[in-house]
């Protein structure tokens, strides 16, 4: 286990190194550099433009210049924005990448769990009405425009019907003489809901894993998730917090819902495949014969068995729902890494959107390493020792 | 000889014809394309005999004679855009340009799938180590992003582009899926008696593996324009391409003039382009999900 898990390391490694190094001879090779931005002022003469030529290492090969660039990543040295002129690129996208990191980890949550559910239900029930409609409507959104699906979200459901915030991350008139920074209470929110959801994930295995499984445990294990968030909410009452963090998180309910629609219909439809797959097996059988019923066979035997090539499309559709991301990001205006990426590209900011850039790959292969470690856990059948799994 | 080969050709696709009709999602989709085939096909002839170009241009046409954006009437029949073009004239004759986009970036990527795949898988050792690793690092590439970093420095106009998406997408994943099927191919019998009957590798690549291989390259092209022309409309809505008129580029021309704020009012505007892009997109996947069903003989009803 150890060994797969430092060759996996040192293969990530390697794929970042390789990464950064296409991501800067790529933006090295657009047309322009940073001093030529200020050719057109008059008033900078000759002399200081050389100084700052100096000063930026421009003067120096593109080998230095890339080495320099490399060394300066790996110890955290990102360079100055341009377009936020005085913060630090690192400042920036360390204050983006949560926001980004929580969007997009509560919606591939929801849209996988929503995915997974419907396609077993529309695999046990193949070629009925709910197989032809889920799978139409399920590929309508996947490949739906999804600039054009956010705005319309936005326009029915903030605009129209006024049920949620309009756009962007908090409401500026309800934080003016806020307590506490945004941050914070952004920190607090994310800490908080991570433990509330690791206590009702415990509370859960204690009670229909570990107890028997009756009707009274159930019970049990319901009052104490209540019981849980409960105190969660109650604790975030007391500290006042409870209002800023109902701002923020329903400024996030739309992107995600738009997240979740357009990307739902992958894992159901995969789902569905390999549903269909397993369904033909023996042991699937053998459960019939026995007379379960028939919602027992399909969760539990058949199911069961079925998620796994779901993971690893999860993780290979990781990249494209940071696309997607950017998209979203940029449509609710939700100050993430997408749109940070987006916004520099546009105003030039060199520094910015190669840090930004570079970090979206840092991001993706944590997590893939995450996505690879997890499905090695989950599928028995996997050996350490060779080949990764996601092959052949 | 060929006669032989041709009849069995043909009897083969009638064959897989008859497993694919049975799929009502496949064939709903096969039926959007050829409506859209149809409504593409018109524009060439709409504009020769029915519309004047001055009015009707899809670029550089305009209507002095009502304000612009105008809601449809019987002369605009989907309405005018905020510069006082046709909105179904442009929408006609961007039809073709996303087939052609889609296809022909489609291509290209299977192309250069196909042959990375059956080569890595035929001859192994480092060509297959090293194309399977930069399969991996394309896969990691957040594609959008990138492009549109790129774009906004570089305006890419309409082939390059196509060719750019294709080419970045037949370096990825792909060709770990086609390497699999390849390698599937490469263990069975007849391909160790052609090489004992003294053909060369180059012979049994081509001759023996990739036509073994072709279905699922096929399969993977269908899904392939869906991923091409949504990538088209998103860099276009963000005004990052510069290409002079297609789906998305209408939705960029409202939402630079500001109609897209009111949003109900105006919905000539976006709606058009928008189911334009959703339709043609979920029907080429579609059809990839109805060919599904004929190369993966597992998923097909008992």
């Amino acid at each position: 286990m150890r060994r797969y898990l430092l060759n996996r390391l040192g293969q990530v490694v390697l794929t970042l190194i390789i990464y950064i190094t296409l991501v800067y001879f790529l933006l090295q090779a657009m047309p322009g550099d940073i001093t030529q931005m200020y050719l057109a002022n008059p008033r900078i003469p000759q002399a200081a433009r050389e100084e700052l030529q100096k000063q930026l290492g421009l003067d120096q090969g593109v080998v230095m210049q890339y080495l320099n660039y490399l060394k300066n990543f790996f110890s955290g040295e990102l360079g100055v924005s341009f377009s936020h002129y005085p913060r630090p690129v690192w400042d920036i996208l360390m204050e983006r990448l949560p926001r980004t990191f929580v969007l997009f980890l509560t919606a591939h949550v929801l849209s996988f769990y929503l995915g997974y559910l419907l396609g077993r239900i529309i695999a046990w029930r193949r070629g009925k009405v709910v197989d032809y409609a889920a799978t139409v409507v399920g590929i309508t959104f996947w490949t739906a425009f999804y600039p054009l699906l956010s705005l319309v979200l936005i326009w029915v459901f903030a605009y129209t019907l006024k049920l949620l915030p309009l756009n962007q991350f908090i409401e500026p008139r309800l934080w003016q003489g806020a307590p506490f920074p945004t941050n914070t209470v952004f920190g607090y929110m994310v800490y908080g809901g991570g433990a509330v959801a690791v206590g009702l994930f415990l509370v859960f295995y204690a009670f229909l894993r570990g107890l028997k499984r009756s009707r009274r445990n159930t019970a049990r294990a319901w009052l104490s998730a209540f019981a849980i968030i409960a105190v969660a909410l109650a604790v975030a009452w007391r500290t006042g917090l409870l209002v800023y963090i109902w701002d923020i998180a329903s400024h996030m309910i739309l992107p995600v819902c738009t997240l979740t629609l357009i990307s739902f219909a992958g894992t159901m439809l995969l789902m569905r495949d390999s549903m269909l797959e397993t369904v033909q097996e023996d042991y699937v059988m053998a459960a019939r014969a026995k007379g379960l019923p028939d919602t027992i066979v399909r969760d539990r035997y058949a199911a069961r068995t079925a998620m796994l090539p779901t993971v690893t499309s999860l993780v290979l559709s990781l990249a494209s729902s940071m696309s997607g991301g950017l998209v979203t990001e940029t449509m609710f205006s939700w100050p993430g890494l997408g749109q940070i990426l987006f916004h520099s590209a546009l105003a030039n900011d060199y520094p910015l959107a190669t840090g930004a850039l570079a970090f979206t790959g840092v991001f993706l292969l944590i997590a893939h390493f995450v996505a690879d470690i997890l499905y090695a856990v989950l599928d028995p059948r996997i050996t350490y020792a060779g080949q990764p799994a996601v092959e052949g | 000889m060929w006669k032989i080969r041709w009849k069995l050709t043909v009897r083969g696709l009638a064959q897989n014809w008859a497993v694919f009709r049975e799929s009502r999602v496949g064939m709903l989709g096969v039926v959007i394309i050829l409506l859209f085939g149809v409504f593409g096909a018109l524009w060439p002839i709409m504009i020769n005999t029915v519309w004047d170009p001055l009015v009707y241009h899809p670029v550089v046409g305009f209507d002095p004679m009502v304000l612009h954006p105008s809601p449809p009437t019987r002369a605009h029949l989907l309405g005018t855009d905020p510069i006082g073009r046709d909105i179904l004239a442009q929408l006609m004759f961007s039809t073709g340009r996303e087939f052609l986009l889609g296809v022909l970036s489609a291509l290209i990527t299977v192309v250069i799938g196909t042959v990375i795949g059956t080569v890595a898988a035929y001859y192994g050792g480092f060509t297959d180590t090293f194309f399977m690793r930069v399969a991996d690092i394309m896969m990691l590439f957040p594609f959008i992003p990138l492009l549109v970093v790129v774009g906004s420095m570089v305006r890419l106009t309409f082939f390059p582009f196509a060719m750019i998406l294709g080419v970045l997408g037949g370096f990825g994943g792909i060709t770990i899926i086609l390497k699999a099927q390849a390698l599937s191919v490469k263990v069975r019998p007849y391909i160790d008696a052609a090489r004992v009957a003294g053909g060369s590798s180059f012979h049994i690549i081509r001759a023996h593996i990739i036509p073994n291989v072709l279905p699922l390259s096929f399969l993977y092209m269908m899904f392939n324009v869906t991923s091409a022309i949504l990538s088209e409309a998103t860099l276009s809505f963000f005004g990052v391409l510069n290409i002079d008129m297609s789906w998305g580029m209408m939705i960029h021309t409202a939402d630079v003039a500001g109609y897209l704020f009111d949003f109900g009012k105006y919905w000539w505007l976006w709606l058009p382009s928008g189911v334009a892009i959703t339709l043609f997109c979920a029907a080429f996947y579609m059809v990839g999900r109805g060919l599904d069903e004929v190369v993966n003989p597992r998923l097909r009803k008992r």
